[in-house]
């Protein structure tokens, strides 16, 4: 059936900030949808808070609303372009529920806006726990026994009747969160009482326990046609009971015979016809690994992560075909994008095995509660393709980035088996590492299985690959087990080690052996029919299928894995490298493993080699394809990682040399860099004992910052008072860091400024300097900036100027830079410089205009950004003010500290913009899910040394009208200073104490600073928990608590302007 | 095992693992894509003289169980997969792939670049190989190849020789075996359905005899054109009672009513093709097995109307008689494996045969009324 033509114009909703649960699949997905919808003739609307996507660019849509996904702002947007039909299935649960809520009001109505993809009646059926179940039980499919219950009690009763274990799930929230399994009425209780304040309408659904059972997952699709097919089927690792974003997940299924793939199918299919979906849909399965009894999980009407994973896995791009379908056409009249001859309506057939393997904070967060469960704590995943299992798993593993490039973990050598055995029980994030580590120990694979649930099929592959370290460590570097190995995925590292030497002689080995991998292509159908996509994985195989052409090539690296100070933000830069390179003329080809990214979309590049980022691997693509040059700049610290070993290898580096980088990464390079540009910087040292260590702070003074060199994201990185403080600092992580010197720095308090800039070594443009909320302390990755910049002088602005146009131009650097500055004592102070795209350049780019990662590679090939019509100093200054404000996703992460401080901890970001600061900040701490009202309480419990500074806050505070509660020595200064205030107890006490009032839900925010000492420190931590769990607002910075009152405080006065206000669009 | 080598007649050859039986093995290389159901596939007696590939890499995972085989005895020639499974997880799971080769006398290869072998045969189509030890030389083998006409004789080789009965209490259907996939009966046995199961050569007599209110016309491997005893039944059978042909006797019908089938290059083998039917707009994904189709053109000088078609490259995939109650498709309503979209026409072909007593019945009263 052709596409509708009673429509003109429709609103596409974006998913928002990355959180956990909902990462860059969404930009992938919504991103897709623009360019399927333009594509068709569509005047395309986008409603999206979150700048550093790829699908806010203006290319993808033809209007972009970077404001707050609320009903709020979407009846804004609708009344002001008056779209004919929304289509909300592709921005992930956000777009669903934002959807759901819009249909509760009669903005909809109003203005006649269709809902495309999914009918709401659908979509409540698919998430409403009860009418969920109601509509299994019509269709006659098994679900696991449950109720849905809305108050403690009635889950507890419930679950005396069933039996223990059962599982928590609060309904409408998403990736599991506030859910888990409980073992006992405590665990029940405490996990139903999160997960109802967490569940907007309330409720939980107690599910009987069927842990144990496969997890299988079906993505289907349907049309208006009724036409339903499966894109493809996957098998999680591990059985029910951990998240499948927490799961290893294998597609496609492995040990599913066809009789149970089909049962599965039939259900799959059953249930996407009977909801009526136009678009994608993901069904989760659990199959009785004994029989054939299946219960279906959960259904999710929407495209979703495992829909990216399912895209990605098979190269059938179901977001975009949902996009089509949603505007009436059906699959059998669209074309398989990947042959370009067969039709969409078929079911992939692969002819590899892929395996995704996720990536979890806790190289960030290493005191969280690491246990997997029901709750996704992920924050991003790889996927590794391979001809068998194990190069699949391995490849995996090294595409990680984690500590190891191997299945091998050092610190798991050395604990006791009954640690082994516990972690066995309970999964946690090593638990791939831990079985390998189980299977060296000669544990039996059925003790493994009987520990774990886990299928022997994959047990079996483990051991397999144990077995054969042995065997290469008994025959060192010889021709067939080192071919077997690489068949299997062994990296290099892991050759390496086993063996004894290093990866360049291992390497050098292989060359000398020709035991190169060849590559294969991903084309939906198994080889049966011609295609032609670009899109390559490696295998140790016979024949290479990647046809090299003698155009010229350049080679982008990406970003691997979206993690915590390393998001969507340079996949959108790596995006616009590629798209540069494309108009330039260049074949660009990119390398990257993410399978949630834009630029693992084979249509974006000319060549997409979908591979794990270590050195071997990208050397590999390198020989094979022998490009002018590498770009390492906008892959983050992965890409810049590798610089070392290319240039080892002489690869050459495009853009700013291996030397410069150096410059600004080694400490003493550094150092002298800046003392012979006379740029001012803190006082500071690099050391490797705690003497020195000791010696360096007595000599600056405290506080002194304290870090180890080459990390990324401010990981071990504390703000250090005093020596005792310094020394247990020194304890605690220099062990872990003891290849790298610490860097201990003077630490200066004051505002951060925060400089991006391209250069080609001549010119140095800067299209913002941008100032943050927060001083200098909170990590530039949590702080809010502002751009343009609010306090600081011209004289300062022209300090920062002229400092990065010094050192872009002493460095000769060739594409982009970033400079963070600390101001003090009117002196602005360079405290870091990257030599690669930086966090900042999206929401740089979509504000000022000016599209930096393309500049930038343009810089990077030689062309003179003269020439492009750009001169060195501060370019562009719209109207209006513009800040970002981070997203954190605290209340997944259970134990995690939410204080703010040097290590960044936020997992995504949203921009908000208007005429002025305040209400830009409005727009911000809405977008980010602040709930910002007008009177109420305020808890107030900071440490000694703020206590004159919270003062003023204090006050505004109360002059707006908020009752403000305080600990005793807190309430105290309060008093004194004659304002008045209720004093709550400590942690602990007996009666209405300070965890009491938060969990009671009588304050709205919580002003809270870190106090030293162990004591309070623990005492922090649990008001800090409370409060997040409880999605109460706790401010751990008191600049934080200031632009929060400034902004009620201007809401106060002018609160009808904020009703009457049009949105603004960039 | 050993190491083995593949040859095909194109020249090139494969190095592998052997593994199953170690004999030696001549027969027409084709390829399927399915990702599961290796164990139907190699029981599918539509694969006589054939050596399978598995375009899926991992092939022996679940094992092989007592209760997924389309016949009893494999016909299949030999099996190509780049890696088979010896520690197999399923719970219904009771041998292994290569144990039950063995014990099949099927030999299979290992280790091979099943997707580079894909693409050779997807180039030059089907061909002859053949699975051998190491000690032939590649010339040899291209030499034995040359000289080796293969079998046309399969039909024989797979039907039933005696018939026999799977008793039921509804619709009495004669059953045509050409080279029965299980599934076909299963799907009639679970409607109720009496069947009597006749080997290929049984004539439209003997067929008369056992009143059949339906015939089935099975699956079968090779060229429909080397059945012409069985052409010569259904000609003689089409008007008399209602009929329903599966891929070889979907070819046959065609050729009993005067249309024409012809080889295709590498046919269609997998879980995944779609095929659209013509009535109502729709599209089924399909499970096929088949290296010959009806010719399309052929269709013009005959009663029978195209009903279905596969999506992506139009061959014929069903086939109506616009006369009789006669109807039948190119691929695999009953699945095993595949997906079972269409497993509705086994409920059609009984429908048929409602139809067709009612009818009898109305003209056998009419004819009464008459005299």
């Amino acid at each position: 059936m052709p596409k509708r033509t009673d429509l003109n114009k429709i609103l596409v909703i974006g998913s928002g900030p990355i959180i956990i649960g909902q990462a860059a699949e969404f930009d992938y997905s919504g991103t897709q949808a623009c360019q399927a919808l333009k594509e068709e003739g569509y005047e395309v609307i986008l409603a999206n808070s979150n700048p550093a996507t790829i699908m806010t660019d203006y290319t993808f849509a033809d209007e972009v609303y970077m404001e707050p996904l609320t009903v709020e702002f979407m009846t804004k947007i609708i009344r002001k372009e008056q779209p004919d039909a929304i289509l909300p299935t592709l921005g992930g649960q956000t777009g669903l529920n934002l959807a759901m809520e819009l249909s509760k009001t009669t903005i909809l109505e109003d203005y006649g806006v269709e809902l495309l993809g999914t009918r709401m009646e659908a979509i409540e059926q698919a998430e409403d726990r009860a009418m969920f179940r109601d509509l299994m039980h019509e269709l006659k499919q098994p679900v696991p026994e449950s109720t849905i219950v809305s108050t403690v009690d009635a889950a507890a009763a419930f679950a005396q009747e069933i039996g223990y274990p059962v599982i928590v799930r609060p309904a409408y929230t998403m990736g599991g969160t506030g859910g888990g399994m409980c073992d006992n009425e405590k665990e029940l209780r405490e996990i139903t009482r999160n997960g109802l304040s967490l569940s907007p309408v309330d409720q939980c659904l107690i599910e009987k326990n069927i842990a144990g059972f496969k997890e299988v997952e079906y993505e289907v699709m349907r049309d208006k046609s009724d036409h339903a097919i499966v894109v493809c089927n996957m098998e999680n690792f591990d059985p029910v009971g951990i998240h499948t974003g927490d799961s290893i997940v294998v597609a496609p299924s492995q040990t599913l015979s066809d009789r149970e793939y089909q049962m599965l199918r039939n259900a799959s299919l059953k249930i996407i016809r009977a909801l009526g979906i136009e678009g994608g849909c993901n069904v989760q399965l659990a199959l009785d690994p004994d029989s054939f009894q299946y219960y279906v999980i959960e259904v999710n009407p929407r495209v979703s992560r495992s829909s990216a994973l399912a895209s990605k896995a098979t190269g059938y791009p179901i977001a975009k075909l949902a996009a089509k379908i949603a505007v009436g056409l059906t699959l059998d009249e669209i074309k398989n994008p990947v042959t370009g001859t067969t039709y969409a309506c078929f079911e992939p057939a692969l002819d590899y095995v892929v395996t995704k393997i996720p990536r979890w904070p806790f190289d960030k967060f290493a005191k969280g509660n690491r246990t997997l469960g029901t709750q996704m704590k992920a924050t991003g995943e790889i996927m590794a393709i391979g001809r068998n299992f194990e190069e699949s798993l391995l490849k995996g593993v090294r595409s990680l980035e984690g500590k190891t490039e191997e299945l091998y973990l050092a610190s798991l050598a050395d604990l006791p088996d009954d640690v082994i055995d516990q972690r066995l029980v309970k999964a946690d994030d090593e638990r791939i590492f831990v079985l390998a580590e189980a299977l060296r120990r000669n544990r039996t694979l059925d003790e493994l299985h009987e520990l774990t649930g886990i299928d022997l099929f994959f047990l079996n592959k483990l051991k397999k690959l144990m077995d054969l370290e042995l065997v290469i460590q008994t025959e060192g570097l010889t021709y067939q087990p080192i071919k077997k190995a690489k068949q299997l995925g062994f990296s290099d590292a892991q050759l390496a080690r086993l063996i004894g030497t290093d990866i360049d002689e291992v390497y050098n080995y292989r060359m000398e052996h020709q035991i190169t991998p060849v590559y294969k292509m991903v084309d939906t159908c198994a080889g049966e029919f011609a295609s032609e996509t670009p899109y390559y994985y490696s295998s140790y195989e016979d024949e290479n299928e990647s046809v090299i052409s003698d155009r010229k090539k350049v080679l982008v690296i990406g970003s691997g894995p979206i993690r915590i100070g390393q998001g969507v933000e340079f996949d959108y830069a790596t995006v616009h490298s590629v798209l540069a390179l494309k108009e330039m003329g260049y074949e660009a080809i990119i390398m990257n493993n993410n399978p949630e990214t834009v630029s693992t979309d084979f249509s974006v590049s000319d060549k997409l080699y979908f591979e794990p980022l270590s050195l071997e691997d990208v050397m590999h693509v390198i020989e094979l394809e022998k490009p002018e040059g590498v770009i390492v700049q906008f892959g983050g610290q992965t890409a810049i990682n590798l610089v070392d070993g290319l240039n080892r290898r002489g690869v050459k580096i495009l853009g700013t040399t291996m030397e410069a980088i150096n410059e600004t990464e080694d400490r003493d390079l550094f150092e002298q860099l800046l003392n012979r540009l006379e740029i001012a910087k803190p006082g500071g040292e690099s050391v490797t004992s705690v003497e020195e260590a000791v010696q360096t702070a007595r000599n600056i003074g405290y506080p002194v910052v304290v870090r180890p060199s080459y990390v990324l994201g401010g990981r071990a990185m504390e703000i250090v008072y005093g020596e005792e403080e310094l020394l247990s600092y020194m304890e605690e992580t220099v062990k872990d860091y003891s290849d790298h010197p610490i860097l201990v720095d003077k630490y200066l308090t004051g505002m951060e400024i925060e400089v991006d800039a391209i250069s080609d070594g001549e010119t140095v443009v800067i299209p913002g300097i941008m100032e943050h909320i927060e001083r200098a302390g909170v990590h530039s990755g949590d702080s809010m900036a502002v751009y343009p910049s609010q306090r600081i002088s011209k004289e300062l602005k022209q300090q920062c100027v002229d400092a990065t146009v010094k050192i872009a131009r002493e460095l000769n650097m060739q594409g982009l830079i970033n400079i963070q500055f600390v101001v003090n004592a009117d002196t602005a102070y360079v405290i870091e410089v990257n030599p690669r795209a930086s966090r900042t350049v999206p929401f740089l780019s979509k504000i000022t205009g000016i599209t930096m990662a393309n500049l930038a590679t343009k810089a990077i090939l030689g062309k003179k950004l003269t020439d492009l019509g750009y001169n060195t100093g501060v370019a562009g200054c719209p109207d209006g003010v513009y800040v970002k404000v981070p997203v954190f996703s605290f209340e997944k992460l259970r134990s995690v500290d939410t204080t703010l401080g040097p290590e960044m901890k936020s997992t995504g970001e949203v921009i908000g913009y208007d005429r002025t600061l305040e209400k830009a900040l409005y727009k911000g701490m809405t977008a980010a899910g602040l709930k910002i009202p007008v009177e109420g309480s305020v808890l107030l419990t900071v440490a000694d040394k703020d206590k004159e500074e919270m003062l003023g806050i204090a006050r505004t505070f109360h002059e707006l009208g908020f009752q403000l509660y305080a600990t005793i020595g807190t309430a105290d200064a309060i008093q004194s200073a004659g304002i008045p205030v209720k004093t709550v107890s400590k942690v602990g006490a007996t009666e209405m104490n300070i965890i009491d009032i938060i969990q009671s839900g009588k304050v709205q925010f919580v002003v809270n600073t870190l106090t030293k000492g162990q004591q309070s420190r623990s005492d922090g931590f649990r008001i800090r928990r409370t409060a997040v769990e409880h999605g109460i607002a706790c401010l751990t910075s008191l600049d934080t608590a200031n632009a929060i009152v400034e902004v009620i405080d201007s809401m106060s006065f002018t609160a009808r302007a904020i009703g009457n206000r049009e949105v603004t669009q960039t | 095992m050993s190491l083995k080598q593949l040859v095909l007649e194109d020249g090139s050859y494969f190095v592998g693992e052997g593994f199953g039986s170690d004999s030696e093995s001549i027969g027409e290389i084709v390829f399927n894509t399915g990702m599961t159901g290796y164990q139907e596939i190699i029981s599918d007696p539509s694969y006589c003289g054939q050596i399978v590939t598995f375009t899926y890499p991992l092939v022996g995972n679940y094992g092989i169980n007592r209760d997924d085989f389309e016949s009893v005895d494999p016909a299949i020639l030999g099996v190509v997969v780049k890696e088979h499974c010896d520690t197999p997880s399923n719970f219904r799971s009771e041998e292994t792939l290569d144990q039950f080769l063995e014990a099949k006398d099927i030999p299979g290869i290992a280790g091979i670049d099943t997707r580079k072998l894909t693409k050779i045969i997807r180039r030059h189509g089907t061909m002859k190989a053949m699975i051998t030890s190491m000690d032939r030389p590649v010339s040899e083998v291209l030499e034995i190849l040359n000289q080796t006409k293969l079998p046309i004789d399969q039909v024989s080789q797979v039907s039933t020789i005696k018939p026999y009965v799977v008793p039921g209490r509804g619709c009495r259907i004669v059953l045509m075996d050409f080279g029965m996939k299980h599934g076909i009966l299963r799907e009639l046995t679970k409607r109720d359905c009496h069947v009597t199961v006749v080997p290929y050569d049984t004539t439209a007599q003997e067929i008369d005899r056992l009143k059949p209110d339906g015939i089935m016309l099975t699956n079968g491997p090779g060229d429909p054109k080397n059945v012409p005893e069985a052409i010569e039944t259904i000609k003689e059978l089409i008007g008399q009672v209602p009929v329903f042909g599966i891929c070889l006797g979907h070819q046959l019908i065609a050729l009993a009513s005067g249309a024409d089938t012809a080889k295709m290059k590498f046919g269609h083998r997998g879980s995944n093709q779609p095929v659209k039917d013509l009535k109502n707009g729709k599209t089924y994904i399909t499970s096929q097995n088949h290296g010959y189709s009806v010719s399309r053109e052929s269709l013009e000088a005959t009663d029978l109307e195209l009903t279905q078609t596969s999506l992506n490259d139009e061959s014929v995939e069903g086939l109506a008689h616009r006369l009789h109650p006669v109807f039948s498709v190119q691929y695999h309503p009953e699945s095993s494996p595949g997906p079972e979209d269409t497993e509705n026409l086994f409920d059609v072909f009984l429908e048929n045969i409602q139809a067709d007593k009612k009818q009898q019945k109305e003209e056998a009263t009419c004819l009464n009324a008459q005299i």
